[in-house]
């Protein structure tokens, strides 16, 4: 019991009792004068939930968070995917090279990597317009434009992320048994039949586990916005921790902020529970 | 026919490969450029005059040695702490009978779901009644224990014999005892997976010491550079010397323990 002692009052101390404060707070008006005198906090029921349905800004973080998660997400969980299939064919010649190569961005620090993207995106000397325009394609302003702020996003966070779920991915297909697609091919399945009745249906577990650790972490997104584009142009990157951050530590509105944080929670919470049912459906 | 599907599948390999690393070869080619160099066009790969300049003004003009030890000290203690608190947690949930265990994991695991943020709030306002903000103590706190760690060492401590457990108390060995000299040797491989882990979280964490650390003196590497970046929109070839300083050191902890780092994202994945 003793060796339990340690972690469980850290984890209660530092976990379990902001996360109960946290959900009283958001039924105050915590705001800065109570920061030096918490009683001055007055219980306001469920009025910080009332204002964030009708904030713009909030589903405005919503819908980008939203973008980003349903975009971003599939996006990367597919690259992931093709690489994993690519490294894993047999005659594939130095394959820790490329997966090293692949993998490298995973353990790069964000705020970092988010810096150099921010000169990659330059419209006159970034790398990406110029490696565009070789191709013929007219420069993008890529952070300065609402319509590709976006997508900029998701491009790095792909970038960053493809590796990691490739790695899950290839221990995925490892587990497949070979026998299987000899015997499809005695049967005369081609590749993309044992691609889909094969390795799609085996690897369902995997890729049900990698969406919902993808989607958990792309509902959080805020260094690259934090980073790049401070949520702007025209507020196309606020995000809803960024919201969440800017009411909170910015304004000191910690009522407000901490009902930001319980929705997110929320919507958390609802998509796992989605995704797993989902999964028990198709495995029942 | 197969000579022409091996190189199509290598040549993909490669645009890909080339895709991936040409933002962080760029990164350390412009930070050995001078001033402006990188903001011509076309995009120069490499620098004309390969110089130092950019590495001398950080550590000198803004005294970026403060980050690095900020940052050290911190992803160190944390590392360290976690892992002591984490494994006697995880080894007493794989090992010791107790009324309710089962349900007290359950319940740890199934609020891994609440994300860190919904903390972030009154553990300010906790740390700030307490004095503990802009402290390193502040930082640390979060990072204590984790939920992912004790399920890690639990899992791996649980393929670990009941004998070998029961041979030692018999020789007379303690509770600590068998923790400190059978447990924590077996359990080598996970504790070196969980304290790269570890560390590489606390470097690269952002969101957090972007809270707690108010005074500029306090920066972890990241928040700083977020900050100076902020300042230096122009100076792209210092701040590419700043994001090397920032990756470089996750990196070469990467290069050498990466063996342990790919087995534990199995372990965390593959097993559900």
């Amino acid at each position: 019991m003793l060796f339990l002692a340690p972690a469980l009052t850290a984890i209660g101390l530092f976990f379990f009792v902001p996360v109960l404060a946290a959900l009283l707070l958001s039924f105050t008006d915590f705001d800065i004068y109570a920061l030096g005198n918490f009683s001055v906090a007055r219980f306001v029921g469920l009025r910080n939930y009332l204002q964030i349905a009708g904030d713009p800004l909030f589903w405005k973080a919503l819908k980008n968070t939203l973008y980003f998660l349903l975009a971003g997400g599939p996006l990367s969980i597919a690259v992931s995917l093709g690489a994993a299939l690519l490294l894993n064919a047999k005659m594939v010649r130095w394959k820790p090279v490329f997966r090293f190569v692949y993998f490298a961005p995973v353990v790069t620090t964000l705020v970092a990597v988010a810096v150099v993207w921010r000169f990659v995106y330059h419209p006159r000397f970034g790398l990406l317009n110029y490696a565009l325009g070789l191709v013929g394609i007219n420069p993008i302003d890529w952070l300065g434009d609402p319509n590709w702020a976006m997508p900029a996003m998701i491009i790095l966070a792909v970038w960053k992320n493809f590796g990691y779920n490739m790695i899950i991915f290839i221990a995925g297909l490892q587990n497949i048994p070979e026998s299987l697609y000899e015997a499809a091919n005695i049967d005369g399945a081609g590749s993309w039949e044992c691609f889909r009745r094969i390795t799609l249906p085996l690897l369902a577990p995997t890729t049900m586990f990698i969406t919902i650790i993808t989607m958990i972490g792309y509902f959080q997104f805020f260094a690259e916005p934090y980073v790049m584009t401070q949520g702007g142009p025209l507020n196309s990157t606020l995000s809803i921790v960024m919201l969440m951050y800017q009411q909170g530590f910015r304004w000191w509105s910690m009522g407000y902020a901490a009902a930001i944080a319980f929705v997110l929670f929320l919507f958390i919470l609802l998509a796992s529970v989605v995704q797993t049912r989902l999964q028990r459906r198709r495995a029942g | 026919m197969r000579i022409v599907r091996s190189i199509g599948l290598h040549g993909v390999l490669l645009l890909l490969a080339v895709v991936t690393m040409a933002p962080l070869f760029w990164m350390v080619s412009a930070s050995f450029m001078a001033g402006g160099e990188a903001s011509t066009f076309p995009p120069p790969f490499v620098p004309a005059n390969p110089t130092l300049q950019q590495y001398v003004e950080l550590f000198t003009r803004l005294n970026i040695t403060h980050y690095v030890v900020n940052s050290a000290l911190l992803s160190l203690s944390v590392t360290g702490i976690s892992l002591m608190v984490n494994s006697m947690a995880g080894y007493a949930f794989a090992k010791y009978r107790f009324a309710g265990r089962e349900k007290l994991f359950k319940l740890l695991i199934a609020s891994m779901v609440i994300p860190a943020q919904v903390t972030m709030l009154p553990l300010f306002l906790m740390l700030n009644k307490m004095g503990l903000v802009n402290t390193y103590f502040g930082v640390i706190i979060p990072g204590l224990a984790s939920i992912f760690g004790i399920f890690l060492i639990r899992q791996f401590a649980l393929s670990i014999p009941d004998s070998l457990i029961e041979a030692a108390r018999m020789d007379g060995a303690g509770d600590f005892r068998i923790y400190w000299s059978v447990i924590l040797p077996l359990c080598k491989p996970i504790l070196i997976t969980l304290a790269i882990f570890t560390f590489m979280g606390t470097w690269n964490d952002f969101l957090w010491p972007l809270i707690i650390m108010t005074d500029d003196s306090m920066y972890t590497l990241p928040v700083a550079l977020a900050s100076l970046s902020g300042e230096h929109v122009q100076d792209t070839e210092l701040m590419m010397a700043g994001s090397v300083m920032t990756v470089l050191p996750v990196m070469l902890v990467f290069l050498a323990l990466q063996k342990y780092y790919i087995s534990g994202i199995m372990a965390g994945g593959v097993k559900e």
